[in-house]
């Protein structure tokens, strides 16, 4: 126990540093694979009238949900090079921005395809007569699906989209493999001045440990704010 | 004026026809009910007239004018309100912003006009008293009766009714019945879809019975009720006025 606090103490610049990466790194991955997963699933039902989007949706979703993470992260961060697609690798925080770019393009595609078949249940899950009412009123199709529909299917699925973030969270750790100073890294980097293999790891797990339950219990908060509408 | 011109309409379902050549107009101020056997196709031929459902053929002249466009369907939609049969009244507003919310996102009118408006109307309605309820807290009744003020505040110039009271209890279906009287009364025009006999022989300007996908006959309340002319009418309304 005291070697683990002693580690904690010396290396504490590393591990916060890490932290903030990881948390950084997963909470914008989430927001924008969010954000893409709800286009893809409007796609996913053809919302717009455009069959090819719909098969490019269900291609896209087979591939990123068919192929493990790591490879995905990996292929990112040499791949979109290989493609002509450069980033400034300028400090930003302390770290590469390329590398961290490259990372939070990995994981928002990554979010996205899970994302998009979750949002789908979701707004399928809704009553259809939601979406008459709305229209009924003069609402367009895809004024009533941001307004009316999709706020309804978000709320039902915000216990859902905090697991998904709190899964980011954890297998955002897979990126110290680009040489990112997550908080994963952190631990290895640790691990290679102290001389001790343990106490690192045990840091970090509890640093994950404490992030993810403050994540449900926000969750929980918010679903408690949002309730009031359920009636009796 | 006619509100609405209704040439050679038929919708299927797939291989399943569902109408089948419906001509018919409403006029400005009339009050139509059209009653028959459930699958008649008496819902469908309602929703065909605000484009929640497309027609498979024919055409809908809404005040003279061919509907071939969304942006038609929506501009009518706007105008020709909609009362479900299960109110579908958006559970995560009250019920004061359930009344707003559409006149203020669709026709842009002021918060403060928006809410003078839904206030009213919660009145004629009789449930001023629940403008910061939330729907799940009401009862069926309560909520149909929301609904309608909901359609109201677009300022319609024709509501639409689908069944709007044969998901209630029979103790609540009065009050709709009776907000939907005085709007007859008021001189909205009015399509309503039901399966109260009463209503519709004490408020119809005209009652259309259609079976099978057809307008089988049309006539004013006392003709079709006291000497109904088709045999299918006869035996429809012999089964439901002996119930």
């Amino acid at each position: 126990m005291d070697v683990v606090l002693n580690i904690a103490a010396k290396y504490g610049d590393i591990f916060i540093m890490g932290t903030k990466i990881t948390i950084i790194t997963s909470a914008v991955a989430t927001v924008f694979g969010l954000l893409l997963g709800i286009l893809l699933a409007l796609f996913r039902m053809n919302l717009f009238n455009f069959k090819p989007l719909y098969w490019l949706t269900i291609i896209y979703v087979e591939i990123i949900r068919g192929t493990p993470l790591l490879v995905q992260i990996a292929l990112a961060f040499f791949g979109l090079p290989l493609l002509g697609i450069h980033f400034p690798s300028v400090e930003f925080m302390g770290v590469e921005f390329d590398r961290m770019f490259a990372g939070i393009f990995a994981l928002t595609i990554n979010m996205s395809a899970y994302a998009c078949e979750i949002i789908r249940s979701g707004i399928q899950s809704i009553d259809p007569g939601q979406m008459e009412a709305a229209k009924s009123l003069g609402f367009s199709t895809w004024r009533a699906m941001r307004k009316i529909v999709l706020p309804q299917a978000l709320k039902n699925l915000l216990p859902v989209l905090g697991n998904e973030f709190i899964v980011m969270v954890k297998a955002s750790s897979q990126v110290s493999v680009i040489g990112l100073a997550d908080l994963m890294f952190s631990a290895t980097t640790v691990q290679g001045i102290s001389f001790q293999p343990f106490p690192p790891l045990v840091i970090v797990a509890v640093i994950y440990l404490i992030i993810t339950v403050i994540i449900s219990s926000l969750i929980r908060l918010m679903e408690n704010n949002l309730s009031k509408s359920n009636g009796r | 004026m006619s509100v609405f011109t209704i040439k050679n309409l038929e919708k299927s379902f797939g291989d399943h026809e569902v109408l089948k050549d419906i001509n018919m107009t409403i006029d400005e101020g009339e009050v139509v009910v059209i009653i028959g056997p459930s699958g008649s196709g008496k819902s469908t031929f309602l929703r065909c007239l605000n484009l929640l459902e497309t027609p498979t053929k024919g055409e809908i002249y809404y005040k003279e004018t061919l509907i071939n466009s969304k942006t038609d369907a929506r501009r009518l939609r706007q105008d020709v309100g909609m009362v479900f049969q299960r109110f579908n009244l958006f559970p995560m507003f009250t019920v004061l912003k359930n009344v707003m919310y559409a006149p203020m996102e669709i026709k842009n009118i002021s918060k403060k006009k928006a809410e003078e408006i839904a206030r009213d109307l919660l009145v004629k309605v009789g449930l001023e008293d629940f403008a910061d309820d939330y729907p799940a807290t009401l009862s069926g009744g309560q909520q149909q009766r929301v609904a309608i003020a909901r359609a109201l505040a677009m300022q319609p110039s024709m509501l639409l009714f689908d069944e709007p009271t044969s998901a209630l209890d029979p103790e609540l279906v009065n009050d709709v019945l009776v907000v939907m009287k005085n709007l007859a009364k008021a001189g909205m025009t009015m399509a309503v879809v039901t399966h109260e006999m009463g209503f519709a022989r004490d408020v119809a300007d005209r009652v259309i019975f259609m079976d099978k996908g057809y307008i089988i006959e049309e006539g004013k309340p006392a003709d079709i009720f006291s000497h109904p002319k088709n045999e299918r009418t006869q035996i429809f309304l012999q089964r439901v006025l002996a119930s």
